[in-house]
């Protein structure tokens, strides 16, 4: 049961590639912009917080249901 | 594995520290006097950096104090407009709120945002706060209408955004802190010495500070999405 448990909370975790891949991307586009116009740097700075941020929120839930996983089932 | 579990447990619950003992004991638990500990302390500050202010300011600590306001003002400044203005205070006083709590785990204390209700408690006053900006910037009509934008046949999307908002920010908060503490506690059963300590610059000081910015940055964008 402990196995199964622990391989369920893995999977939930796999969330977390999009978000790898997804805050990858907004970097790169992100620095590619600065170099292109450095004096925006201010708003493409606040912008990629945000989408950096809201990519980010899957991985969170991601790993919400994997702890939840673990607490419910785990006991 | 369940000691592990048995540990994060621990850690999820928030105990309570004393009781009242007025209609049968109201429990007090520990974020709640975390939190308190947070309101003396920038209390305090606030009461000591803005006495004596003067018109032309003679001391540095007002110069300082004058940056700092400018500063945090900048920050939503050209997000919220002129008619957002007023809102910049409940934002700044909410950011420096969950930097503080974010931070106060360096002192010791348990931080109090690993406690699902007081995330859960900010992020409905932040929901409270975007529709009551909706309301007054649209009118009561223009706010209900604002539900059947662009299009009638989206009314229900629209209505579970305002569910759906509080929820994700509630969430993005308390799993920030609680998964940085959780990989933090990971690493120092792994590595006991000096890389914890690396590791923590970065879990406890700058993803705190960060989370802090989302939050309220957030809440400012809903709030003039609301206005609009």
């Amino acid at each position: 049961m402990t196995t199964l448990i622990a391989i369920g909370a893995g999977i939930a975790v796999l969330s977390g590639i999009g978000a790898g891949i997804g805050i990858g991307i907004a970097t790169a586009k992100a620095s590619e912009a600065i170099a292109r116009q450095p004096e925006a740097e201010g708003k493409i700075t606040k912008t990629l917080l945000l989408g950096a941020a809201l990519a980010e929120a899957t991985a969170i839930y991601g790993f919400v249901i994997a702890l939840l996983i673990i607490m419910l089932l785990g006991k | 594995m369940g000691n592990l579990a048995e540990e994060l447990m621990s850690q999820l619950t928030c105990e309570t520290a004393f009781t009242i003992p007025i209609f049968g004991g109201i429990g007090i638990p520990e974020s709640v006097v975390a939190t308190w500990i947070i309101m003396a302390f920038l209390v305090i500050l606030s009461i000591w950096l803005t006495s004596n202010l003067k018109v032309v300011p003679t001391s540095k600590r007002q110069v300082f104090v004058e940056t700092c306001v400018v500063t945090l003002q900048g920050l939503f400044d050209d997000i919220l407009g002129e008619h957002g203005r007023k809102y910049i205070p409940y934002l700044v006083t909410v950011l420096l709120y969950i930097a503080c709590a974010n931070l106060i785990g360096l002192v010791g204390i348990k931080p109090p945002t690993k406690d699902l209700n007081i995330t859960a408690g900010m992020a409905i006053m932040s929901i409270v706060l975007v529709q009551f900006a909706g309301i007054k910037g649209k009118g009561t009509k223009g706010w209900l209408k604002s539900f059947t934008q662009p299009m009638a046949i989206i009314t229900p999307i629209n209505i579970m955004e305002v569910i759906i908002k509080p929820l994700s920010l509630c969430m993005r908060l308390f799993g920030n802190v609680l998964g940085s503490f959780v990989v933090m506690e990971l690493i120092k059963i792994i590595v006991p010495a000096f890389v914890p300590l690396v590791f923590s610059l970065y879990f406890d000081i700058f993803d705190g500070l960060i989370q802090a910015y989302v939050f309220v940055f957030l809440t400012a964008l809903f709030i003039k999405e609301a206005m609009e």
